[in-house]
């Protein structure tokens, strides 16, 4: 009998189940390879399918997306207990990811933001004798891994079909992985970045730019153009798409694993190469980076030492 | 907020000049607030911003850095890049929550003494007037 697999989202924008489907070919060895027992956005198996199966009857449960309310919570929960193996997939399971950036409001923020000027749901909606109740909407949302037990995680947004693969190949192999592994190489992203060769020895600049503000050059490090590249503070893994797309690295690789916080030392990283000793003229050279929470936390503010926005 | 809230500070003083500042207020007999936990680090450059937030995350009321005047520093510059991490790092913090006067960069040299206490009884009083530091407040939902 082959290997029982699960996919499941949780709070996502749907980029991590495009990066399955994004295997190509390749899906259909894995198909070969694995029954896939539950996979929403793609099959139709309900949550009482799931419910019916043995604990421990899925080999591995690939989850993706952070959790937000109460009923990613339910599944999360419900795929673990099921699973022998869960699988933190993509940088919102495995540090909070974009979602995570609600941390710096809360549910009521979120909501008055959102609906605005509409229909704000209500948990409990009752229509011709019939009732809907809806989960409840956290005011903040964690990485996967402090909810449930989880033992590997995939990084990326999305993680690409190389990393996919490797990460397959890892678990479907004869030896696994120590839990709790990252199944990426642990090293800076400029060790695989094209533009490695052109990184100053020592890395000094008189200012920041933003990205709309100029036209990088095709070839030389980004950092050294004065572009916000958090590639030396990020894993390697995606063999630097975005700089070889003339986009400086905004970090969704997560740290290695010597980092405990990816965002204080993303910080730590970009500000001691600012070529000033004077307080003032730091400060004006910092003004190119308007929101360092959101530069330094776009991935991962859930998981970071602080974890949110202090609650009023 | 309770009468009796004591706030608790971590200190990361550098060796060669806060440090000893520190060393010699306690041997001239000058008394300050107790409310500093003193980390010994052999530069200001040593100090990791992870440092400053996990001791927030951990419960710190306020986080003093105290370093080397620019210019003195024991390894030439350690001073500066704490500096330039410090200006960020305010920014950051403030989008987290946490007011201007829990975070405080200070140049103490090792003659300063008096300036120890000057400003641990200022920083404290400052922090004391803001009360207790909410703890990140994570909502448990496990």
């Amino acid at each position: 009998m082959k290997p029982k697999v699960a996919f499941y989202w949780c709070a996502s924008c749907g980029g991590c189940e495009e990066a399955v489907v994004d295997l190509d070919e390749k899906i259909l060895d894995v198909a070969n390879a694995v029954d896939i027992v539950f996979w929403p956005v793609a099959l139709d198996f309900k949550e009482h399918d799931v419910e019916a199966m043995p604990d421990g009857s899925i080999l591995a449960s690939f989850i993706n997306g952070a959790i937000r309310n109460s009923d990613q919570l339910k599944m999360a929960k419900l795929l673990r207990a099921k699973s022998q193996v869960v699988v933190a997939f993509g940088v919102c399971a495995q540090l909070g990811g974009i979602p995570g950036l609600a941390n710096l409001s809360d549910a009521k923020g979120v909501y008055a933001e959102v609906f605005k000027d509409g229909v704000t749901p209500e948990r409990l909606y009752k229509n011709n004798g019939h009732s809907l109740t809806l989960p409840e909407f956290y005011d903040t949302v964690v990485e996967l891994g402090r909810v449930i037990d989880v033992d590997y995680y995939v990084p990326g947004c999305p993680p690409t079909p190389k990393i996919i693969g490797a990460a397959l190949g890892a678990l479907l192999g004869s030896e696994l992985p120590p839990k709790g592994t990252v199944l990426a190489p642990d090293q800076a992203l400029c060790e695989e970045c094209p533009r490695k060769d052109t990184r100053p020895e020592k890395m000094l600049l008189k200012e920041f730019k933003r990205v709309h503000q100029v036209v990088a050059d095709q070839q030389t490090c980004l950092l050294a153009q004065g572009l916000a590249c958090l590639g030396p503070g990020t894993r390697a893994g995606c063999e630097a798409l975005c700089p070889r797309g003339n986009m400086p690295c905004t970090g969704c690789f997560g740290p290695t694993s010597r980092v405990r916080d990816y965002g204080a030392k993303a910080l730590s990283a970009l500000a001691s190469v600012i070529d000033s000793d004077d307080e003032a003229e730091i400060a004006r050279v910092l003004d190119a980076i308007p929101d360092p929470a959101g530069l330094f936390y776009r991935y991962s503010l859930p998981s970071s030492f602080l974890g949110r926005r202090r609650m009023e | 907020m309770p009468e009796t809230f004591e706030p608790k500070i971590v200190a990361f003083f550098c060796n060669w000049c806060t440090y000893l500042a520190a060393d010699l207020a306690g041997t001239s007999r000058i008394k300050y607030a107790p409310n500093t936990r003193v980390v010994r680090v052999m530069c200001s450059g040593r100090v990791d911003p992870q440092f400053i937030l996990d001791a927030f995350a951990k419960g710190a009321d306020g986080v003093l850095i105290g370093g080397c005047h620019p210019g003195d520093c024991h390894y030439q510059e350690g001073n500066y890049k704490m500096l330039r991490r410090f200006v960020l790092l305010k920014r950051l913090v403030k989008q987290m929550g946490i007011e201007d006067d829990r975070l405080r960069l200070e140049w103490i040299s090792a003659a300063e003494g008096e300036r120890v206490k000057t400003v641990i009884n200022d920083m404290v009083a400052k922090v004391r007037a803001l009360g207790p530091r909410a703890v990140a407040c994570q909502k448990e939902v496990a």
